[in-house]
């Protein structure tokens, strides 16, 4: 739900272009099906994007996505009930080139029973050097209106803030690089209306009891991240990411990602990833507080605790290509796999029977399937 | 670091305002030493940080949601904003 917010940014981000220079993106339509299954829960449904040019300046795009949520995650386990939503999302975006600038802008409504977000994206990129060099800025603005289920009452707002700038670098013949950094600025209600924090509590059969968290109105952060792409001479690539990031709230992370992408013939190509993230809690986490309202602000999200995540995933895609003149020049199907492994370290299972404080770590394990087509027209 | 950001930012804008969107090769005066027919294997779409933006997106929340990090994770995108 609060999460929403994050992936509108990067949907205006993502479907903005596709290429490491200034030009405009390929005219493409893509079906995909999406689905997670993992702690409990299972998310899956369609997405759908289409870009058309308009002349040799200007590409218009729209993308349609839908989440179903149903199950129970080990919060919803330990606190409330399984519960069935969905979140139905629609983006519409530009771009505009003129000679070597290219300038993208979006606009992005995501709708849950309980959770309104709207987002407004603007980007410029510009060539320089002989082309060998992009630099890009762009900024984005969000509004959110978060609800409670079952509480017709309760309405809040937050407003959010994203300025970005990156670089790419051509090295080399077979190598690209690139350099991105981003603030974030986060103001209002920020909470999870449906995360508790868990305090010791004699009078409860288990010792414990849950309380609303309390998290600060803003947030701000800082990321940074370093990538590249090295072409191999028999049509092959390796690639690699690292990023490091850090907020106010006192959350440090870092990941990184290594891929490999193999072709046979002119047809198949297959990518294989590994990719390893890491945080440290924010400061206000606690998985147990003596009391409730023992500090100004408390949490128990365990997106906020101390973990560690590890992820590896492979796609198969197949590729038909057509005619230069035909109407469709080229299409595919593809299917992604991946793992994902999630070992926290201050996050305690409190489903389990044990003492209070000594329940055992919490851990999951989750699977993420993409299947979609593609056509290039 | 933010202000590092917001002075990259402002560098930014000053080179795009200027005389530098339409004139580079004039107003920095550098060889491209990747001349652009040597640029066959960076076209390929296998060099493509966003070659699949359906699925990148989706794979892109599918970490933030469940990761405390945000943002800078798109690569830096080249002409395509998607950093």
């Amino acid at each position: 739900m609060a999460n929403c917010r994050l992936f509108i940014t990067g949907v205006l981000l993502l479907l903005s272009t596709s290429s490491w220079a200034a030009v405009l993106p390929e005219d493409r339509s893509d079906v995909m099906y999406h689905y997670y299954s993992g702690d409990g829960v299972t998310i899956d449904g369609p997405s759908i994007l289409l870009r058309k040019k308009i002349g040799n300046r200007v590409s218009l795009s729209a993308n349609y996505y839908l989440d179903t949520v149903s199950g129970a995650s080990i919060d919803v386990r330990a606190t409330a009930s399984p519960y069935v939503e969905e979140r139905e999302e629609t983006t519409l975006g530009a771009d505009f080139l003129h000679n070597k600038t290219l300038v993208s802008m979006s606009y992005t409504n995501s709708s849950e029973n309980d959770f309104e977000a709207s987002s407004a994206y603007i980007g410029i990129s510009q060539d320089f050097f002989g082309d060998l060099t992009n630099i890009s800025l762009s900024y984005a603005k969000g509004w959110d209106e978060v609800g409670r289920r079952g509480d017709e009452n309760f309405l809040e707002e937050a407003d959010r803030n994203k300025y970005g700038i990156g670089i790419t670098q051509i090295v080399t013949k077979s190598m690209i690089v690139g350099f991105s950094a981003e603030h974030i600025s986060d103001e209002g209600y920020l909470n999870n209306p449906y995360r508790s924090v868990r305090f010791l509590d004699d009078s409860a059969a288990r010792g414990f009891s849950f309380a609303t968290e309390i998290y600060p109105e803003t947030r701000s952060s800082n990321a940074v991240s370093l990538n590249a792409n090295y072409y191999l001479p028999y049509r092959a690539a390796i690639y690699a990411d690292v990023r490091w990031y850090n907020d106010t709230w006192g959350i440090t992370a870092s990941n990184g990602k290594l891929g490999y992408i193999h072709t046979i013939g002119d047809d198949w190509i297959i990518d294989v990833y590994a990719r390893y993230y890491s945080q440290e809690s924010a400061d206000f986490y606690q998985d147990l507080f003596g009391r409730p309202n023992e500090f100004n602000f408390m949490a128990r999200d365990k997106e906020m605790s101390t973990y560690s995540n590890f992820t590896a995933g492979i796609s198969v895609a197949y590729e038909w290509q057509f005619s230069a003149s035909a109407m469709i020049k080229k299409s595919s199907i593809q299917f992604e796999y991946d793992y994902m492994q999630f070992d926290y370290d201050n996050f305690r299972d409190v489903t389990a029977d044990a003492p209070v404080g000594e329940e055992p770590l919490f851990g999951f394990s989750a699977n993420v399937i993409k299947v979609y087509a593609s056509i290039w027209y | 670091m933010r202000k590092l950001i917001r002075l990259l930012c402002a560098a930014t804008v000053v080179a795009l305002t200027t005389g530098c969107v339409s004139t580079d090769e004039y107003a920095f005066n550098i060889e491209p030493w990747v001349k652009p027919y040597e640029r066959s294997n960076l076209a390929d779409p296998i060099m493509s940080m966003n070659r699949n933006p359906i699925a990148r997106s989706y794979a892109k929340h599918v970490f933030e949601s469940r990761e405390g990090a945000r943002g800078a994770d798109g690569g830096a995108g080249g002409g395509c904003g998607c950093n």
